[in-house]
């Protein structure tokens, strides 16, 4: 029951050693792929100088209040069991003042914020304004340009220098479309159309991924934003315009030739489109167009080669967790290894 | 008045429960039967406390599950669906099987106390309330065994949760077993507020409650108003999941962010019914191991009425990125930033209590300075929050998660477990161990910093929430290492408090009445609690009454310790009292609580399951129970009646809810004639 029954050495020893520890994995910092606080496009840029005075002013208080805590502590020990302390009831002053300052501090805050509220919600206008129509699904992205006639999953080409209004949505429960370094995150509502903005003034291929819980694969369900310089964007526009043209020859020689008619008789052809193909117009599964245009696939997880593909093939359920059962995500179907190379040297010619 | 309220023989029918005898009157206070029975709100609250701590060691293993999965990235450890099922269970545990029972725990063992009251206004309704806890808990957990936990989040987003895309019964389990879980809120706070509008000891106003009374009324309030909309939401869900309705189903014109306005409206005073009473229970420890007052009681009072006011207008901040459009969302941020105000004066208002003491570093009091500390983080990183155009980076990755958890766990959890080493020796008697309780901080503060710091850089890195695994590409590897470090070392930390409640309990080192030299009326009675509280009912001249019977200030406000009175003894010694505490009629065992409490999850598992004869069953039984707690008197009248032998003090309380001498107002009409036909 001694009043000195802690060791105050001791306890700064472990919180110095916390705050090393802390301080470690802070340094894990090198150019990560989804940092919020590097920003690239303009419109996580405005975000950004918002948030930092913001977290400053935090930091500021928070040094305050463990400075007057630890004065406590080191000031006010008690030396005996019978200290009789002035009983300070409460000081009004004080009081009022550190209610009407952290007010004042806020509503200057606020003011900033309302600000940016009303910027980040002004849709984007002029004739140069690129439209892409974002659908969410279980658990894969899918871009469509309405003005250019072109639809495809999971990366979404944008032109450096340019605004993009995305207009967005979704095809079963809530997903949020979240590129980190370009722009803030957006739920995409079933039901409901959502705009966002989104701009890069330099070229890069910028990773993201779902953000609002939306099921058993929330985990696989990524995307990547790559801006293009404009002239490579008119380049990309112009071959995602092309449709495919499906391979010709003997099925019997010609794996890709084959790969073409098991596509449809397999019944890929359901859930996939694959413009230039007859029969294959499914709208449940990514357009398959240009898939090897694409550099990942299933949701922007895998990289897109024969390796993940023939894995993917075998088993998608397997490869990511989907359930198929409930018409989520792709079933296996039960592809044997000859009919999976030659599926694969199908989609091999999808450039 | 309770009395009134539970009495049958206010009706014209003179009864008593030899007439209509569903089931023999339970006699036995002691033993499994006594337990099972119990009314007494200090057993009940005894019950709450060790069936939250139960359940805290499940959510943490739950906790340590998710963190060894998310050790390293693309790891294999859990699949998707079994990750998914542990977060959801993690998070509703932690949020409705722990910390707001455990809260409840603290407010039915303390509240009476605190109050001068012998029990709370309805005894029996308090039983119930635990009784339909515990269902709810286990009727959650029974999910793990039969096919699969909840797997929709602890907010369960429409149309998610929906039969199309959740068919299995997962979510069924949660839509019952968090209405179940409401109804025991609700009903112990209706039993709250009334014990302590009602049933105050003589003299004790509302400003002269403990702080901790207070904040138990507001979020007892918070509770009675939050719980009947989350309710709404699960009956609206379980509708659509279970009789094919669509309100939350866009298809059919239903709309699923209607889902998550309910959710929030009741999920954000949620926070507050999760936070306040661990305010309470630090604004009483740190006036005492201060020697000092609490620092401005009126601000603190009013400043925890502001915050649950201000709780109910900001529910949207969970909903910035979901496009509603900038007028909601301009508003919601500045009604979110001005709540960090009354918190913010609640902070300055612990440390203006210390300043100036005399500071003793007791275990409760380490954890209530540790409190403040990681509180203020949680606070700040929450005002960050608001500036919502920059909340859509930071909402639902793990900035949020380390958030929340320094608001909850550094929050309530250090809250709650320093109100544990402090008031352990009234309830049991016997003092835990400080030399253990050091260690246990230690570790507990340690380990939480290194589990939940790292999450504000694994957020603003781009670490979305609720994912099973993570890229290696994604160089957040390290941090969660450290953060998973951190959890195994809150494990271990809770494995040296489980330590020193053994070993303290074998060493029992007997309390006195008032180990911590402390300021409110518990204190002034022996320790452990006798059945009966008090055995004259206090009556109560200031706040802190008990400390300005033991001290006063000189000319300059210094302290001065009076002498001690000759009388002492009354007011703690254990012959006088149990002298005293043989005429004091307390409210008798029921079984009728356990009987209504079971009927919930039996109509629950036959709505699940689509047995609906089972429901009647379960409703029957329900009845039943209802149908003898009606008839049965809230207390046995004696073998020889004491009404008019009872010393004059106790009748003049009407605070004592058992005391059947005709003390209810004479206006009030028997329960049948009041009721239309």
């Amino acid at each position: 029951m001694s009043p000195r029954n802690t060791r105050p050495r001791k306890g700064a020893f472990f919180l110095l050693l916390t705050l090393v520890a802390l301080v470690a994995s802070g340094c894990a910092r090198g150019k990560l792929p989804q940092d919020t606080l590097s920003p690239v496009g303009p419109e996580a840029i405005k975000l950004d100088h918002l948030f930092k005075p913001v977290f400053a002013v935090a930091v500021v208080v928070f040094v305050l209040v463990n400075t007057l805590i630890i004065t406590c502590i080191v000031r006010f020990r008690a030396k005996s069991d019978d200290d009789a302390p002035v009983q300070v009831h409460g000081n009004a002053k004080l009081e009022i003042g550190w209610t009407v300052v952290p007010a004042a501090i806020l509503l200057v805050i606020g003011v900033f914020t309302v600000f940016s509220v009303l910027d980040v919600n002004k849709r984007a206008s002029g004739s140069d304004v690129l439209t892409v129509k974002v659908v969410g699904h279980q658990w894969w992205w899918e871009y469509d340009y309405p003005d250019l006639g072109i639809t495809t999953a999971n990366e979404l080409h944008i032109p450096t220098g340019r605004m993009v209004q995305l207009e967005m949505t979704s095809a079963d429960v809530i997903h949020s479309f979240w590129p980190p370094k370009l722009a803030g995150k957006l739920d995409v509502v079933p039901g409901r159309v959502n705009y966002m903005k989104l701009s890069a003034t330099e070229p890069g291929d910028f990773s993201g991924q779902c953000a609002e819980y939306c099921g058993l694969s929330h985990a696989n369900m990524r995307l990547r934003v790559i801006a293009d310089s404009p002239s490579d964007f008119d380049a990309w526009v112009a071959n995602q315009q092309k449709p495919s043209v499906p391979p010709t020859g003997d099925a019997t020689v010609d794996d890709a030739v084959a790969g073409s008619e098991l596509f449809v008789a397999r019944g890929c052809s359901g859930c996939h489109t694959i413009n230039g193909l007859a029969g294959a117009a499914g709208k449940v599964g990514p357009n398959l167009t240009h898939l090897q245009t694409r550099s990942h696939f299933a949701g922007a997880i895998f990289p897109l080669d024969e390796k993940s593909l023939r894995r993917w093939l075998r088993d998608p359920p397997g490869m990511k967790p989907m359930n198929p059962d409930n018409g989520q995500g792709m079933p296996n179907l039960g592809l044997s290894e000859a009919d999976i190379t030659k599926l694969i040297a199908y989609l091999e010619t999808l450039k | 008045m309770a009395t009134v309220l539970e009495r049958p023989d206010a009706s014209p029918t003179p009864s008593s429960a030899t007439d209509v005898p569903l089931l023999k009157r339970p006699r036995s206070l002691d033993g499994f039967w006594g337990w099972l029975t119990t009314v007494d709100h200090k057993r009940i609250g005894i019950l709450y406390g060790g069936t939250s701590l139960i359940f805290f060691l499940l959510g943490g293993f739950e906790a340590l599950l998710i963190r060894t999965q998310l050790a390293q990235p693309d790891n294999h450890l859990l699949s998707a669906d079994a990750y998914n099922q542990v977060f959801t269970m993690h998070g509703t545990t932690m949020i409705f099987l722990v910390v707001m029972p455990l809260s409840a725990a603290f407010f039915n063992y303390l509240t009476p106390l605190m109050i001068g009251a012998r029990d709370v206004a309805f005894p029996r309704l308090n039983a119930l309330s635990y009784w339909i806890f515990l269902m709810g808990g286990l009727f959650l957990y029974s999910s793990f065994l039969l096919g699969g936990a909840p797997d929709g989040g602890w907010f369960g987003y429409a149309p998610n949760t929906s039969i199309t895309f959740s068919p299995g019964h997962n979510i069924d389990f949660w839509v019952f077993g968090l209405q179940i879980l409401g109804i025991a809120s609700t009903v112990g706070a209706v039993n709250l507020i009334t014990t302590v509008l009602n049933l105050r000891a003589p003299g004790m106003t509302l400003m002269r409650m403990p702080i901790f009374v207070w904040m138990t009324l507001v979020a007892n309030f918070l509770l009675l108003f939050a719980m009947p909309v989350i309710t709404v939401a699960l009956f609206l869900l379980m509708f659509d999941r279970q009789f094919g309705a669509n309100f939350f189903n866009p298809g059919m014109g239903g709309d699923p962010v209607l889902w998550q306005h309910l959710f929030w409206l009741f999920g954000h005073p949620e926070v507050y019914i999760l936070i306040l009473p661990a305010m309470g229970i630090v604004s009483e420890i740190l006036p005492v191991f201060s020697r000092k007052p609490l620092f401005g009681y009126p601000v603190m009072v009013f400043s925890g009425i502001a915050i649950g006011f201000m709780g109910w207008g900001v529910w949207a901040h969970h909903m910035f990125a979901v496009g509603l459009g900038p007028v909601a969302v301009s508003a919601f941020s500045i009604s979110t930033m001005f709540i960090a105000v009354p918190t913010g004066v609640k902070i300055f208002n612990w440390i203006g209590t210390m300043w100036g003491g005399s500071l003793r570093f007791r275990t409760p009091m380490l954890f209530a300075i540790g409190f403040i500390a990681m509180f203020t983080i949680g606070g700040l990183s929450g005002v960050t929050h608001s500036i919502s155009p920059h909340d859509r980076q930071q909402t639902d990755t793990y900035y949020i998660v380390a958030h929340f958890h320094y608001v909850l766990f550094g929050g309530s959890m250090f809250g709650l477990m320093g109100g544990f080493y402090y008031w352990w020796p009234k309830v049991f008697g016997y003092m835990l161990s400080e030399k253990i309780g050091r260690w246990h901080f230690w570790t507990w503060l340690i380990g939480f910093n290194l589990a939940f710091a790292p999450m504000h850089w694994m957020g603003l890195q781009g670490m979305p929430r609720r994912i099973y695994t993570y890229p290696k590409d994604l160089g957040l590897s390290l941090p969660n290492l450290v953060s998973t470090i951190g959890a195994f070392t809150i494990a271990v930390s809770t494995l040296i408090f489980i330590t020193n409640i053994v070993t303290s309990h074998r060493k029992k080192t007997p309390a006195p009445n008032d180990p911590w030299d402390a300021r409110t009326l518990e204190w002034t009675i022996p320790s452990p609690t006798p059945h009966y509280n008090f055995a004259e009912v206090p009556i109560v001249h200031s706040v802190d009454d008990f400390w300005h019977r033991k001290y006063t200030e000189d000319e300059n406000g210094r302290l001065v310790a009076l002498p001690k009175p000759p009388t002492e003894a009354s007011t703690g010694g254990l012959s006088d009292t149990e002298e005293s505490g043989h005429g004091i009629h307390l409210p008798s065992p029921s079984f009728y609580p356990l009987i209504v409490a079971v009927g919930f999850p039996i109509i629950a598992y036959s709505m699940i399951y689509k047995i609906y004869p089972v429901a009647v069953i379960g409703g029957l039984v329900m009845l039943a129970g209802f149908y003898g707690w009606t008839l049965e008197p809230s207390a046995e009248p004696e073998p020889e009646h004491h009404a008019v032998e009872e010393p004059a003090e106790l009748v003049a309380a009407a605070a004592v809810p058992a005391l059947e001498a005709g003390n209810e107002p004479a206006a009030e009409p028997p329960a049948e004639e009041g009721g239309d036909q």
